[in-house]
């Protein structure tokens, strides 16, 4: 096979600025990767049941409840699939460009069960019915503690880990004085500082506001600030989720086809927007609320539409190294260089499926966070048709893309070529899924559906009847989806632990030998954080004061609405 | 007149590897983000 | 730091454009009032009939002028509460004439809920001790839904009510 030619050339090339992953090493990063893809079969199985009891045609058996499969749901994909996954992969590349010590192993280590206990925790407390709160919180709606408590724990491991990747690169450089950092390693500095500067939003209403109120130590809590303190959160949490995918589409896809990085420094460029402006946005989640001024609403949509910039400008990048790359190998005219592109590649084609998803999903953010134009779409099912696009399908293509190689590469075993083949129809019936769930999802928000909500005529108006017919379409997606995801879960068991053993390569890709030279402010990381705090600090301080100064009384905690007596 | 060949030829001097494929990708990407926008605007007008 | 002529092109084209969003969405919210609700006007979720306009007797639709009219509603879960009609039983419908400008105003007693008049731009979070109130002109006449669209616990689904704009 051709493909397979092409790959073992690669792999004599691949040497190059990587270091060999060790068998302790494999094995952290795997035990990421284990509970990841659990998590892709409890979540998706819950995906199905939800799109099934939204045709109306199914009732949930023995009692359960719609919201409780909804909160399982949106935890164990939106924060343990995706977190466990990014964890993973950000600690593979680490490993890979600038080494992990035997005691940076063991904090890593720690950092992994402090997440598993968390996750446990909360997990327990959700399958026994007392936190159906979805994964948004909800106050008033009171869960038990130990939901509140096993997010905090897994949070926190989340930082541990995050803390660990900042200290390898810190050793790096002390061994390669003067040069600039491996790009990758690059990459995950700046996610993980954007996630801990964001988590810690999130930390301080679960510890100070959640956790005694839950426990009943205190006795009210101030809803629009835990609200507040969550979207602080909530957004750049998107973010977190993204940029691992930008990280494969800048530094690991041009390798794939067989090119060079376009532009080193506009890479980092980028990322360095994205750490500024991924986090001082929370409001374009608010903007219906009442209580937040309305000017400081708009100060952060603006705001907003500069975190759309980097977007942009990686758009750009992407196309030109597919371009330059299809030149060189002789295909010529405007669009010839797209036949060079390795299309029956799955470590290619997934990925490529999730960035022509980001087009229409970026076009839907962009109109999310249009200010007032957000009460025609706010909280209908045209968001969920969104992030479906955004999330579930743009990050989850890449980074099952990212799992063929890296799965094998860990588990020194190879992605044979049916392998490959079956990641193609698993890209594709994914892309189908999806295009007819998120499609309807869309559709049917426009016209007012509702998210978040279990079947219903609604009194049986005309306007719900006609909902109920783009919830059918979501439940034959859904449906695809869940074969896609068992294709999936199929494809990592074989890579992990039945594929033939051989070596399987960890592509990074280079830069030109004639590049530009990276600036060397890149490096400046004080910088790049004191700026982002003060932006930060621009964009909440003021309305975050008057919002606790013109608080109403607090709410008592509600359990009996969520099914908790 | 400027033929496309002339143009290339004039690129190449300036050693700007050619991206014009890159160029008109971008901009019918740009093109459905400005319609996508404008599109859900009319609606919000018209409600 | 060196950018393609094309990307030039291509960055200043996008930037321009969410320049352009941004004007039009600024025009429309600060000059002409299309901000989405945001009024900070608190209110004792406790004892709402504290507040004129949400006891018992002014709840449901109230014709204050020729073609304007005050819709008040108490959200608790999992109910909109819209008065009672001359018999006495709940409302469930409002009836208003098309191009009636109407002020709503929604209130919680209890956890979050949404108020959403589907198929229209009225929209809204209705959060404990917030009173949520939007200014509205019917435009089309028909039927259209009400529905709670933030999840406010298990009949979160079973919370709504109709709104009928008749020519």
């Amino acid at each position: 096979m051709a493909i397979k030619n092409l790959r073992e050339k690669i792999n004599v090339s691949e040497a190059v600025g990587s270091l060999p992953i060790q068998k302790p090493e494999a094995k952290l990063y795997m035990s990421f990767m284990y509970v990841a893809f659990i998590s892709l079969l409890i979540g998706g199985l819950m995906g199905l049941l939800q799109v099934f009891v939204r045709s109306g045609k199914f009732t949930l058996p023995w009692g359960i409840d719609y919201y409780q499969v909804l909160t399982v749901h949106g935890v164990i994909l939106g924060l343990v699939l995706t977190t466990y996954f990014i964890i993973g992969f950000h600690f593979s590349v680490m490993g890979k460009t600038v080494g992990i010590s035997e005691k940076q192993r063991k904090v890593a280590w720690f950092a992994f069960w402090t997440m598993v206990v968390g996750t446990v925790m909360t997990a327990v407390t959700i399958l026994l019915g007392e936190a159906s709160v979805l994964y948004t919180f909800y106050a008033p709606l009171r869960a038990h503690p130990a939901f509140y408590i096993g997010l905090a724990l897994v949070i926190i491991g989340s930082w541990v880990a995050g803390f660990v990747n900042w200290h390898q690169l810190a050793v790096w450089k002390k061994k390669h004085p003067g040069e600039k950092s491996p790009l990758l390693a690059f990459m995950v500095t700046i996610n993980t500082v954007m996630w801990f500067i964001a988590s810690l939003g999130v930390a301080i209403a679960v510890l100070i506001q959640f956790i005694p109120w839950s426990l009943g130590w205190a006795e009210t809590i101030n809803v629009l600030v835990s609200r507040t303190l969550f979207w602080y959160f909530g957004h750049p949490l998107v973010y977190f989720w993204l940029l691992p995918a930008y990280m494969a589409w800048y530094a690991i896809i041009p390798k794939i086809i067989g090119g060079k990085i376009f532009s080193d420094s506009l890479a980092r460029m980028s990322f360095v927007l994205f750490l500024f402006f991924s986090i001082p946005v929370g409001f374009h989640h608010q903007l219906t609320e009442p209580g937040i001024d309305p000017t400081w609403k708009f100060i952060q949509v603006v705001l907003t539409m500069m975190v759309v910039i980097p977007s942009l400008m990686t758009a750009f990048s992407l196309f030109a190294t597919f371009e330059i790359t299809g030149r060189r190998k002789g295909f010529k005219g405007l669009f010839g260089w797209l036949k060079h592109l390795p299309w029956k590649d799955v470590r290619f084609l997934a990925p490529f499926i999730g960035m022509l998803a980001f087009i229409p999903g970026g076009a839907g953010g962009i109109i999310n966070a249009s200010h007032q134009m957000n009460s025609l779409v706010h909280n209908t099912i045209w968001v969920t048709g969104h992030f479906h696009l955004t999330v579930a399908t743009t990050v989850m293509l890449t980074f099952f893309g990212i799992s063929y190689w890296l799965v094998p590469h860990l588990t020194g075993r190879t992605l044979t070529p049916k392998l490959n083949k079956l990641g193609i129809i698993q890209s594709i019936v994914w892309t189908i899924g999806m295009s007819i769930m998120s499609g309807a999802m869309h559709i049917q928000g426009l016209l007012g559906g509702p998210r978040r909500s279990s079947f219903s005529e609604y009194g049986g108006t005309e306007q719900a009847s006609e909902w109920i017919g783009y919830q059918m379409a979501q439940a034959v997606g859904g449906t695809i989806l869940f074969i896609g995801i068992i294709l999936m879960v199929y494809i990592f068991v074989k890579l992990a632990w039945f594929a033939p053993k051989g070596h399987e390569e960890f592509p990074i890709a280079e830069e030109e030998d004639d590049a530009e030279p990276t600036p060397s402010y890149f490096e400046n990381w004080k910088l790049w954080i004191a700026i982002t705090i003060a932006l930060i600090l621009f964009a909440y301080t003021i309305p975050f004061i008057d919002i606790i100064q013109n608080s109403p009384a607090g709410s008592v905690p509600f359990d009996w609405p969520i099914g908790r007596y | 007149m400027t033929t496309p060949e002339k143009l290339k030829k004039d690129e190449n001097k300036h050693e700007e590897p050619n991206l014009k494929g890159t160029f008109v990708s971008v901009m019918l990407l740009g093109a459905f983000l400005v319609l996508s926008w404008v599109g859900v605007f009319i609606l919000f007008i018209g409600r | 730091m060196h950018l393609h002529k094309y990307e030039k092109i291509w960055l200043s084209f996008g930037i321009g454009s969410l320049v352009v969003f941004l004007l039009v969405l600024g025009y429309g919210a600060f000059w002409q009032g299309t901000h989405p609700q945001s009024h900070g006007i608190t209110i004792d979720s406790d004892n709402v009939e504290s507040n004129e306009a949400f006891k018992q007797e002014n709840l449901g639709v109230t014709k204050v002028d020729d073609d304007k009219y005050i819709v008040n509603i108490v959200a608790s879960a999992f109910n909109y509460d819209m008065g009672k009609d001359e018999e006495g039983n709940a409302v469930k419908t409002i009836r208003i004439p098309k191009g009636a400008t109407v002020l709503w105003q929604v209130v919680t007693k209890d956890v979050v809920h949404g108020f959403n008049v589907a198929g229209t731009n009225v929209n809204m979070m209705v959060e404990p001790g917030y009173i949520s109130s939007i200014e509205t002109e019917m435009k089309q006449a028909g039927e259209f839904t009400i529905v709670c669209n933030e999840y406010c616990g298990v009949g979160h689904h079973m919370m709504y009510g109709t709104v009928e704009v008749y020519e």
